[in-house]
């Protein structure tokens, strides 16, 4: 029996410039054509909208430039690698695969994805993992405030600093933070690094081409005061 | 809701293609702003004591002409006129307070869009491309420029609810985002004797501002006093004689981008807005914090 | 000689700014420091559609025979941008309820008396069950701001997508779900640790206002291929406006859910004290479409409090072009019932209300989880209380009902279509409903206000 390897299924790199050719036609493209193992590239992305939103297949999609908002926005088993900046809301949503943004990424970055990885090298704006559902996010700058607000599942790794409120109303997430929060939203508190955080911290770092030592982290999680409904929490609710 | 734009030339040989600059980052935030357009364009300065009113007649037809001659015959026989359809600019040694009511009294029908040693103001409803159009904006000269497109949310599509909005002089704002409390901001002005003319929750914020300035206040701390009284989602984006600034509110729910390199500054809602300019690759992007105040000086 | 003590009962008064109601309500807040959370609508007294009656045909027009001539009910959603609008038999549409605050047993029957009387239904805060989408043949997927379980291949299973800025009962306010709701199940699909409460956010996370919400519609129909009406249903508060800049955002369909609209739990405070009544919406809703010319272009479906079949013709003769029905829903489910039928035998629950300190009638517990007749629970025992045959039976006979009352009336005004009754087959018996409605006084020809 032979084994399928990947290169077979690899064919040469496809580009599209969008200069050229539509949002639509690409993304149509990208949703009917596409195949595993592909290679995409789009060029001049001028901040295009919606830009390889919904991929369903485990192919590669690099973009040159600077996209708007909700670049990959609800990926699943792509890669897509976005160099330049992306506007608001860049993997909104996303199920699986893995979206890399070079440069920094505005509001609500990875806002509720569910699963996958989101790795953004500069800063993130307001919002980051904001309803954070379960994917893994690791920003190697600093992140703005109210940063995984609600953030239910999956985990925040900011190498930076944060702005106000990191983790208000947490639930099961976890945040890992290298430098400072201005202040942590309601029920955040830091807790003890244990082995499996350094575990999960190395392996997200390396993930993110990033050499910081897990160390220098520190864990922010839920205190559950809000898990249920109490008349000592009101201000909150 | 809206699109907002700002641009300063730090290079003084680019002044002269302000308008061509402009005019694509005001189409480009079309999709944010299709009812009206508006801007403001900040010219060489004239000499102290000399003031440019920028007047829009609306719909109705204006004789220009006549306008500038009653103005020399009963205000200054040295004032100009330069007309642009249903716009005109009126230079002249002519205070305010003595322009204003003549102009009220006399031309009850136009509007007095702005007034300033630097300022002209252009706004007019239709999408950026066709007001672009209208008043040749690509000619247009000049230091640094404020624009905008409007969504309207609450206030009438009219060209007085169109952005720039002015008070006093040689100062304007733009605001993409809506304001909770522009109503008790108005009741908290108007005894002061400070006027409104629309009642869009914009002007709110700019006559407030424009307040505090003229109550000794500079720019930096009349926003901060902004900070406290103005609440609601914003982005402002606003232009004196020598400079432009720009703020965000604390939740920077509007988007808001700023590109800077050697020759310019240039801050749009979106970087679509921006792509066209040149070297663009090469500015410094960056967008402005919550709560944190931006100024450039021309 | 006189008593001194004369009868007590002669000199009770009661006050009307504290009245028993406000009294007991201080004293709950006094001894617990919590504002009530409850479910369903708004009970206070509003202008509504029963303060509106038809002007039936007489000599001035000539009415449909009832049995024999035809009345269409047939219904098209989102012609504007989909490629693939959705198709009804008629214009009664169910309403959004989670998987959560239902039971998936409940959400299973609703699609499939939808789908017996060529309906759509719609999922709600906690994503789409498959029990739920194998049922329903039209099955609309909301968009909301807590996006608990959204996927985007739930998004392209479904046949609409509708975008959730607030709702009737809590506009401009969140979804509190108690912890008690919240089973494994509910809790695996909502990613939440099970009976844990969850507070759904009131704003969307990743955009705000019109501009932004222009580029989230383009966002779904890029992911869709533009094949998939989109809806977008806001709370009435300012409806003038908000339609007209969802309009401008690029919807299909415009979904103005009024003040009586119902939720699975919420403060109180908020249901009773937030938002427009659904009357006066309609009219705000049908001016802002048609000043934009786009009338028929758009589709207004209006819920909140549409209870009868009278209830849906009104709104239709106002300018709706389908209505979305909640609680009646879930009144013929058995809501409120003082009995559930379990193989065929009816058994009381009167004893689970008064547990729950209500009586049926009175009811408005969902948000406890423990509702005794089976409707608004998760609990293994209670569910059971909701066998789904019968459920699908009885939505299916209201549903039926509703659409035959409203093609009588229909007929009565002349009409074969009932998209073409209008605002003038209509008057109002209350000077504020007319003022609301913009309809003459009934026996006058004064329409307040103009």
């Amino acid at each position: 029996m032979e084994r399928l390897t990947l290169d077979a299924t690899v064919s040469k790199p496809l580009s599209f410039d969008l200069r050229q050719t539509s949002l639509r036609q690409v993304n149509q493209f990208l949703h009917r054509e596409l195949t595993a193992g592909q290679t995409v590239q789009i060029a001049h992305p001028d901040g295009a909208h919606s830009l390889a939103v919904g991929l369903t297949v485990p192919a590669e999609v690099n973009v040159e430039g600077h996209v708007g908002y909700y670049a990959a926005g609800m990926n699943q088993q792509a890669r897509v690698t976005i160099r330049g900046n992306a506007g608001p809301g860049v993997a909104e949503n996303m199920m699986s695969g893995r979206v890399h943004v070079t440069g920094f990424a505005s509001v609500s970055a990875g806002a509720s994805a569910h699963g996958g990885r989101l790795i953004i090298d500069g800063d993130a704006g307001l919002r980051c993992g904001i309803s954070l559902k379960g994917a893994d996010i690791v920003v190697g700058g600093s992140v703005g405030s109210f940063s995984a607000f609600m953030a239910q599942a999956g985990r925040l790794v900011i190498c930076g600093d944060a702005g106000d409120a990191l983790g208000d109303s947490l639930y099961e997430a976890v945040i890992y933070i290298r430098g400072e929060a201005k202040s942590l939203g309601a029920d955040a508190q830091f807790e003890e690094m244990r082995d499996r955080d350094y575990e999960a911290l190395h392996e997200l770092l390396s993930e993110a081409d990033l050499t910081h030592d897990p160390r220098s982290f520190r864990r922010i999680a839920s205190a559950k005061q809000l898990y249920h409904w109490n008349a000592n929490a009101q201000q909150d609710y | 809701m809206c699109g907002i734009v700002g641009l300063l030339l730090k290079t003084p040989t680019l002044h002269a293609s302000l308008g061509e600059l402009m005019v694509p980052m005001l189409v480009g935030m079309g999709d944010r702003g299709p009812d009206s357009a508006g801007l403001a364009v900040f010219t060489e300065q004239l000499p102290i004591g000399e003031l440019k009113y920028s007047l829009y007649s609306g719909r109705q037809v204006c004789d220009w002409a006549v306008l500038l001659a009653t103005a020399q015959a009963e205000l200054s026989d040295q004032a100009t006129l330069q007309d642009n359809g249903n716009h005109a600019i009126l230079t002249a040694q002519i205070a305010p307070d003595v322009f204003k009511p003549w102009l009220v009294q006399r031309y009850p029908q136009l509007h007095l869009l702005s007034a300033g040693r630097t300022l002209d103001l252009y706004k007019d409803t239709g999408g950026p491309a066709a007001v672009a159009q209208r008043y040749q904006f690509e000619t247009l000269k000049g230091t640094h420029l404020v624009g905008h497109t409007r969504m309207a949310t609450e206030s009438a599509v009219t060209p007085a609810h169109a952005h720039p909005f002015t008070a006093g002089e040689d100062f304007c704002l733009v605001h993409n985002g809506s304001l909770s409390n522009p109503h008790a901001i108005r009741r908290k002005l108007e005894p002061q004797g400070i006027h409104f003319e629309t009642d869009n929750d914009t002007e709110a914020a700019c006559r407030f501002l424009e307040w505090r300035m003229s109550q000794g206040d500079d720019l930096k701390t009349a926003l901060e006093k902004g900070f406290e009284e103005l609440d609601g989602f914003y982005t402002f984006l606003m232009g004196t004689a020598n400079q432009l600034a720009l703020v965000r509110d604390a939740f920077a729910c509007k988007p808001a981008l700023v590109a800077e390199t050697d020759d310019y500054v240039a801050i749009a809602s979106e970087f679509r807005a921006l792509a066209h300019l040149p070297d663009i690759d090469q500015a410094q992007l960056f967008e402005p914090a919550p709560e944190e105040i931006y100024v450039w000086n021309v | 000689m006189p008593s001194l003590n004369p009868q007590p009962s002669t000199h009770l008064e009661a006050s009307a700014g504290y009245d028993h109601r406000i009294i007991s309500y201080i004293q709950n807040a006094a001894a617990h420091g919590l504002y009530e959370i409850r479910g369903l609508g708004a009970k206070r007294r509003l202008p509504h559609f029963d303060d509106l009656v038809f002007l039936g045909a007489s000599l001035t027009r000539y009415p449909l025979e009832g049995y024999r001539e035809k009345c269409t009910t047939k219904t098209l959603l989102g012609t504007r941008f989909a490629s693939k609008p959705i198709e009804l038999e008629t214009p009664i549409t169910i309403a959004g309820m989670s998987f959560g605050s239902l039971s998936a047993t409940v959400k299973e029957a609703i699609g499939r008396a939808a789908t017996e009387v060529g309906t759509s239904t719609t999922t709600g805060d906690g994503g789409m069950t498959p029990e739920e989408r194998a049922a329903s043949k039209t099955l609309v997927y909301q968009c909301l701001p807590s996006r608990y379980g959204f996927n985007p291949d739930d998004v392209r299973k479904a046949d609409a997508i509708e975008i959730v800025i607030g709702q009737g009962a809590k506009p401009g306010g969140g979804g509190m779900l108690l912890g008690q709701k919240i089973n494994p199940r509910v809790a695996e699909m909502r990613t939440l640790p099970a009976g844990v409460d969850q507070r759904s956010a009131c704003r969307h996370p990743d955009w705000t206002g019109p501009d932004d919400l222009t580029i989230k519609i383009q966002e779904l129909r890029e992911l869709t291929d533009w094949e998939k009406p989109i809806y977008v249903k806001v709370g009435a508060s300012r409806p003038y406006n908000d339609v007209k800049l969802a309009v401008q955002a690029g919807a299909d369909v415009i979904v103005v859910d009024g003040m009586q609209g119902g939720t699975a739990a919420t403060q109180s405070v908020f249901i009773e004290h937030v938002g427009i009544p659904t009357l006066a919406a309609i009219r705000q809703a049908v001016d802002a479409l048609m000043e934009m010319n786009v009338k028929d272009e758009v589709q207004l479906v209006v819920s909140g409090g549409v209870r009868t079949g009278a209830d849906v013709a009104k709104a239709l003769a106002l300018g709706a072009d389908a209505v979305s029905i909640g609680q009646g829903v879930l009144f013929a489910l058995g809501c409120n019932s003082s009995t559930y039928i379990q193989q065929g035998e009816a058994h009381s629950a009167e004893a689970d209300y008064a547990q729950l300190g209500t009586a049926p009638g009175y009811c408005h517990h969902c948000h406890t989880g423990l509702c005794p007749v089976g409707v608004t629970t998760q609990d293994p025992i209670l569910e059971q209380r909701l066998e789904s045959d019968v459920g699908t039976r009885r939505l299916k006979n209201y549903l039926q009902t509703l659409n035959m009352e409203l093609t009588t009336l229909a007929r009565a005004c002349g009409k074969q279509n009932v998209h073409h009754l209008e605002p003038e087959d209509l008057v109002a018996l209350t000077i504020e409903a007319a003022a609301m409605a913009r309809l003459p006084l009934a026996g006058t020809d004064w329409i307040p206000g103009t």
